[in-house]
């Protein structure tokens, strides 16, 4: 493969890349609520990523660096989800969200049905299945 | 970078071996098998729709912005393995437009976020697609006992189709 051929490929990733960049940034600014821009935050940020990291292997042209860029990715999908779980998760159990968005919650209804079998028994050490 | 030297694989050794034994979680339950037959198509599926995803927030981002109706749909998976929940949790935060919220561990249920659904049906189309996800991570690395759960769930599904056309005709 020519060089020419290389660099070109390697800019449409990089671009592509930037992009997914500028996707993730509009997602965070123009969503309304904490849920709603974490997913603008995980998948064009893994993505653009990938992107980069391609764009990168092929200017370099090494195989040894090929794993180092491959366990970065791999690294980011792992980390990836369980941070925008953690926060979707406290930010659900804090109310940070718009309800009015929704057009429908299933999590709702059974965090209220927890909450109306533990409300009659005040003791702690009843289990609300057994009521 | 690319330091090989003894002392840095001696010195990484030692704190893999600490994290490992001074934050201590409970082992995972590996099942014993892997098919790459399935898991090479399932990288392939699974990059196609991370564009497909990453797109479509790019796109509400730009079309719809503050006026996103979204929802919070509950999807009941097969396995009880916690791997393999914890495997299908990762995998749908990052391809279609859903971000896991909470997991009941005691029923294998996923509350997922998911952007722009504005209907039953939408949040059915999410339900499918999910079990299709978990599907695929059953193939590839779940436990004989769901492999063959889902072979009879499959085989009960099209003899219900065969019967259908039956009586159709």
């Amino acid at each position: 493969m020519s060089d020419t051929l290389i660099d070109v490929v390697t800019a449409v990733l990089m671009i592509g890349g930037a992009l997914m960049s500028v996707a993730a940034g509009v997602g965070l600014l123009r969503f309304p609520d904490l849920l709603t821009r974490m997913h603008a935050a995980t998948k064009p940020q893994v993505l653009g990523l990938l992107l980069f990291l391609l764009a990168m292997g092929l200017q370099m042209r090494s195989w040894v660096l090929i794993p180092v860029l491959l366990v970065c990715w791999i690294f980011m999908l792992l980390t990836v989800p369980v941070s925008a779980h953690m926060v979707g998760r406290a930010g659900y159990r804090t109310k940070h969200l718009r309800r009015d968005l929704l057009s429908m919650d299933e999590l709702d209804e059974v965090v209220e049905k927890a909450a109306n079998k533990k409300a009659p028994g005040r003791n702690p050490t009843e289990r609300p299945d057994e009521t | 970078m690319q330091d090989f030297s003894p002392g840095n694989l001696i010195f990484g050794g030692l704190i893999a071996y600490a994290v490992a034994n001074l934050l201590y979680l409970p082992p995972v339950e590996l099942s014993g098998r892997f098919n790459v037959l399935y898991a090479v198509p399932f990288i392939g599926r699974f990059l196609y729709k991370l564009v497909v995803a990453s797109f479509e927030v790019f796109w509400l981002s730009l079309t719809q912005g503050p006026r996103l109706v979204n929802a919070v749909v509950a999807v009941q998976l097969r396995s009880q393995s916690d791997l393999l929940v914890t495997v299908t949790g990762h995998a749908l935060s990052l391809i279609p437009g859903s971000l896991v919220v909470e997991v009941d561990r005691s029923t294998s249920t996923l509350y997922l976020h998911c952007l722009n659904v504005k209907t039953p049906e939408g949040a059915a189309k999410i339900r499918s697609d999910v079990r299709a996800t978990e599907a695929w991570l059953i193939r590839i690395m779940g436990t004989p006992d769901d492999l063959a759960l889902l072979q009879t769930e499959v085989r009960f599904d099209q003899e219900n189709e065969e019967r259908e056309e039956g009586i159709r005709k």
